[in-house]
């Protein structure tokens, strides 16, 4: 039975991860309003940012600020000697923090476009501006 | 389009689950990503830049290249934004509503789209959705000076603690929004203009690029901090350490400009007479 | 790391994804959006990844939902599915 429950908290973050990336794709695809479409990418983004948050844990470590690490003492010969075990692994982080910012940028791009499309065809529902522009 | 997004969805979700046996169990320390590049990171990070926080030595030291096109890639959102909702002209008179402060009288007044400028008897309020309140005024006005503190030591602290200016910066922009949202967009707008933050955006971006073009000048490579020691009179690990701290100023400005400059533009409809 | 608390975060997140891709009122997507985001925030700091929790709780509970916000005022709440 424990081996079951380790089994499950060793998978459950990419079945997780998996989940949220299909529920962020089909909102891209099938929903019809704009501003639905642009929740589902940032869930899709999202979802993303967590797969690899997941792969750069680590455990039995901690986070990656190293201890002890202020002032002169470290570049004295007495420092003791870094060990990479005891910390999570920061690339990761680094790639997707970088990415959050982004993401709100094309946030705010998607959300500019949805609102000129408003002002345009007074509806943010995609079959309706379809029909309009068939009508023409 | 409904069946063909599930089925697309049910696909890919067979796919990834097919693909998941193969990934490395969770949090396993011996798995390849935590086996490879990044205990050099780790080791040596405090050897070569004297930085604690490995994710802020690694962002603007190892990899700073790739940061400084993260920068350029949100200059670039904040600069389209205006472009999709600004730069269109807008035709035809509207309507603005005033208060005579003595009397409490409102009148609707027919004028152009240029904003007027401030009267003595008369303030402007918002057409669509004009709250007075004086509670959320005052207690937003109060916290406002205390969050931009907060921004400025998350950018100024990010060597030793979580944070950096991606997170400072947009702090100190949401302390303006905050602003915008408890009194009207015109009250932010008078504190930081929009030539002030169109403004600001580029000069973040060109600290950064500037950095590294003065390393590059000093005959290192692009970005290769340990130029400056030259200049800063220290050795050239804690020149690292002050370069990257240049740099999280110039990640800091642009940010912050950005999130007000989208803010503004998507509140207004590009108009920035009347936000949310 | 407690796995525990993670697993139950992480279940709490796939429902306040589906909440915000399934209400019909566009105001209350934003907001389980911003639930949502605030959620995954405390994930990272339970997986360790502070720099990321960080910048999540400003930008993707603050600045994304107050955009969020702002867009729905500017255009309607309405939403057909």
């Amino acid at each position: 039975m424990s081996d079951f429950f380790s089994s499950v908290a060793d998978y459950y973050n990419y079945l997780i991860y998996i989940v949220l990336m299909v529920i962020g794709l089909y909102a891209i695809i099938a929903k019809k309003n704009l501003v639905k479409k642009i929740v589902g990418m940032n869930i899709f983004q999202t979802a993303i940012i967590l797969f690899y948050v997941s792969i750069g844990a680590k455990r039995g470590a901690t986070i990656p600020i190293i201890e002890h690490g202020h002032g002169e003492a470290v570049h004295g010969a007495g420092s003791q000697a870094i060990k990479a075990a005891e910390y999570i692994n920061p690339l990761p982080h680094v790639l997707m923090l970088t990415a959050i910012v982004v993401a709100v940028a094309t946030l705010g791009v998607a959300l500019a476009l949805a609102i000129r499309v408003y002002n345009r065809y007074e509806t943010l529902e995609e079959d309706e501006i379809l029909a309009q522009l068939r009508e023409k | 389009m409904r069946t063909l997004g599930i089925l697309v969805a049910a696909l890919t979700c067979a796919l990834l689950f097919y693909a998941m046996g193969d990934f490395p169990p969770w949090a396993d320390p011996g798995s390849a990503a935590h086996t490879h590049v990044s205990p050099r990171y780790i080791e040596k990070t405090m050897e070569e830049t004297s930085v604690p926080n490995a994710v802020t030595a690694v962002l603007a030291d190892y990899r700073g290249f790739d940061t400084m096109f993260e920068t350029t890639v949100i200059f670039a959102a904040g600069v389209v934004c205006f472009f999709i909702l600004r730069l269109p002209k807008k035709e035809g008179p509207i309507f603005r509503r005033y208060r005579h402060t003595l009397t409490g009288m409102t009148i609707r007044v027919k004028c152009t789209r240029k904003i007027p400028p401030v009267l003595e008897e008369f303030e402007m309020i918002d057409n669509l959705w004009a709250p007075h309140d004086l509670i959320i005024k005052t207690s937003c006005r109060i916290l406002v000076p205390f969050l931009q503190l907060f921004g400025l030591y998350v950018i100024a602290h990010g060597h030793h603690s979580p944070g950096g200016g991606f997170q400072g910066g947009v702090i100190l922009g949401a302390s303006m929004i905050l602003l915008a949202i408890s009194h009207d967009l015109r009250t932010a707008l008078a504190r930081m203009g929009e030539k002030v933050h169109a403004l600001l955006c580029p000069i973040g971006v060109l600290i950064y690029a500037g950095t590294g073009a003065l390393c590059l000048v000093l005959g290192r490579d692009f970005l290769d901090y340990g130029a400056l020691a030259g200049i800063l009179h220290v050795d050239p690990v804690t020149a690292r350490s002050h370069g990257i701290l240049i740099v999280e100023i110039g990640v800091g400005l642009a940010v912050m400009a950005t999130m007000i400059w989208i803010y503004n533009n998507i509140s207004s409809r590009g108009e920035y007479d009347e936000g949310l | 790391m407690i796995w525990e608390l993670d697993l139950v975060i992480l279940s709490l997140v796939v429902v306040a994804a589906v909440g915000a891709i399934a209400i019909k009122d566009l105001l209350g997507s934003a907001i389980l959006f911003g639930a949502y985001s605030f959620m995954m925030c405390l994930l990272w700091a339970i997986m360790g990844a502070v720099d990321v929790a960080f910048t999540e709780a400003s930008v993707g509970a603050g600045v994304s939902t107050v955009f969020f916000v702002a867009a729905v005022f500017r255009t309607t709440r309405r939403s057909k599915d």
